[in-house]
């Protein structure tokens, strides 16, 4: 008898995993269907070229215009500036506590890092927005209150744990006896992280840095909080522009009525940056298989 | 292929050279006192004294731990990549000692090759594989010497009438048996003295094993080997001289065909004979 009701309670046990992961497979469904008919009834009104190669995008204004290449631009820019810090910075990183720490430094150094990654995203943006902005304006008098590069520098920093976390993970992965082989023909364990190590690792860190670039370009608080709000096609870091993210932040917050042209766009917007985020992360996805296969 | 039908001398082949006395003197090559090695507080090897003589193979057998590993890289101070071992005494290679104060590491490696039990080529092509060592010592000028240089360290390995056609691709892709040698022809492009190796063959096939002893047959000709394995046959087949650790300690080392049939030991008797380990 007793069998049999463990049986059951195995039974509900499985249906209630069941339905937890049915929960969110629906939900990333209903999320995309929505942003599907949105931005579909958006391109009813508004022609995707129009769309995506306009070079102005003020649908907030009497004047309507949606060209989203200044959000792009904006999007571009801070992300290309967060990446020229976390990649060279994250990577040397991981290649100093994989290849050159002492195991004690290492233990201690990586938890540290991650609670750079675990602090919420709205303290990088005020701290880009008031630390870091009127620090640079010492230096860059040019320098507007809103601007590209002071939250770029942040977000670098805010991803450059991601970063080397996962590089140093693929330079573990890379197996002893190649460094052993390397030392062994006289390498020192410079020309052993250069010549052996690294590129063993290359596809590993590939897959880091294009995970970095999707969560660069996803990332939404800092830029809502220190870059501005002022869609712009430019490549100059100083002053105000606007990226994807941020613009979605400010039309949910406030003025367009539910229906109108205007509330929609940001689902055409959202679209695009899903679109991108989930190309990249394939992406990442697939060099990372590619290495598992070459060190299984 | 002579290299192939080569005749490999069978157990009692070394044990009739040895009743007639033919292995000549032909100097002393590493001269080994008072080797200790720890690991931690453990000690791994224990006061080893040992001369292995030039162009000649050197066999060290032993269980499992007994240190036969440990002693071996401790001849190019490959042990101290591993953090917190200590080695003391003396390793002297033609009459130098490798550890000491101004020895450089780095040169005492290129001087004493090695290869791995499990074979390690590096995910470079073959031809890169076998570069690799000259490149990072600077060792060929121009790019026709590099080429010349890689073609005859896989000429000296065998591998060159399999892999002439197949520079280019990835040295991932040979066979198990293929990649070993690729990883003697990588150890030999820098023209070591002494070729060091730690169980070549244990994760090879039969035939894949026979050509890596038809090898270090040929090898000792031009180079000093000592190679480290469990398999007594093989020890008997290709070496020289035998080794035999137990415990960290050295208990006995002689000429191979003495180990085989007369040790002066009980313990060498017993491990030899499979009665031990």
């Amino acid at each position: 008898m007793a069998r049999t009701r463990q049986d059951r309670i195995e039974g509900v046990i499985e249906w209630a995993l069941r339905a937890c992961a049915g929960a969110s497979v629906l939900v990333t469904v209903g999320i995309l269907s929505i942003l599907s008919v949105e931005t579909f009834r958006f391109l009813r009104e508004v022609s995707p070229l129009e769309f995506l190669f306009g070079t102005v995008w003020t649908p907030l204004f009497f004047q309507e215009s949606f060209g989203v290449l200044p959000l792009v631009a904006g999007t571009l820019l801070v992300s290309a500036i967060a990446l020229v810090v976390a990649l060279p910075a994250g990577l040397l990183t991981a290649v100093y506590l994989s290849e050159y720490a002492p195991p004690r430094v290492r233990r201690s150094v990586k938890p540290v890092l991650e609670v750079l990654a675990g602090l919420p995203t709205v303290v990088y943006g005020y701290f880009a927005l008031l630390a870091v902005t009127p620090f640079l304006q010492q230096f860059i008098p040019g320098l507007s209150g809103f601007n590209a590069l002071s939250p770029g520098l942040v977000m670098g920093v805010m991803i450059l744990p991601l970063v080397s976390s996962l590089s140093e993970d693929a330079l573990q992965g890379v197996p002893r006896g190649l460094r052993d082989a390397s030392r062994a023909l006289g390498a020192t364990r410079a020309q052993t992280t250069l010549g052996v190590v690294l590129p063993a690792a290359m596809s590993g860190i590939s897959a880091a840095a294009v995970l970095a670039v999707s969560r660069a370009i996803g990332e939404t608080m800092i830029v809502a909080i220190a870059a501005g709000q002022q869609p712009r096609l430019t490549l100059n870091p100083l002053v105000p522009i606007e990226t994807m993210t941020a613009y979605i932040v400010q039309v949910s917050l406030g003025d367009a009525p539910t229906g109108t042209l205007a509330y929609r766009t940001i689902f055409a917007v959202g679209m695009l940056l899903f679109i991108s985020t989930f190309s990249l992360n394939l992406v990442s996805t697939w060099l990372r298989g590619r290495y598992r296969e070459a060190y299984p | 292929m002579a290299s192939r039908t080569m005749a490999i001398p069978s157990l009692a082949d070394v044990a009739a050279r040895g009743r007639e006395g033919e292995v000549v003197d032909t100097g002393t090559k590493v001269d080994v006192r008072g080797l200790s090695c720890f690991y931690g507080e453990t000690r791994a090897l224990d006061n080893v004294s040992m001369r292995i003589p030039a162009h000649q193979v050197t066999a060290c057998v032993g269980p499992s731990g007994c240190g036969k590993s440990t002693f071996l890289r401790a001849l190019n101070r490959m042990n101290e990549l591993i953090p917190s071992t200590r080695v003391t005494g003396s390793v002297a290679i033609d009459g130098q000692d490798v550890y000491a104060p101004e020895a450089d590491p780095v040169e005492v490696r290129r001087r004493v090759g090695m290869v791995f039990q499990k074979s390690n080529p590096f995910p470079k092509s073959v031809f890169e594989n076998v570069a690799y060592g000259l490149r990072v010592n600077g060792l060929a000028g121009s790019r026709a010497e590099l080429e010349d240089r890689v073609e005859a360290s896989l000429r000296t390995a065998a591998l060159w009438d399999e892999v002439q056609d197949r520079l280019r691709d990835s040295a991932l892709a040979l066979s198990v048996g293929q990649q070993q040698r690729l990883c003697i022809a990588r150890a030999l492009a820098v023209e070591p003295d002494v070729l060091l190796m730690d169980e070549p063959a244990s994760a090879l096939d039969p035939i894949a094993t026979q050509r890596i002893e038809e090898l270090v047959y040929q090898l000792k000709q031009r180079y000093t080997i000592v190679i480290v394995t469990h398999n007594m046959q093989q020890a008997a087949r290709v070496s020289d001289g035998t080794a035999f650790f137990w415990l960290g300690k050295l208990v006995e080392h002689d000429l191979t065909s003495r180990i085989f049939t007369a040790p002066a030991r009980k313990l060498t008797e017993d491990y030899v004979t499979g009665r031990l380990g």
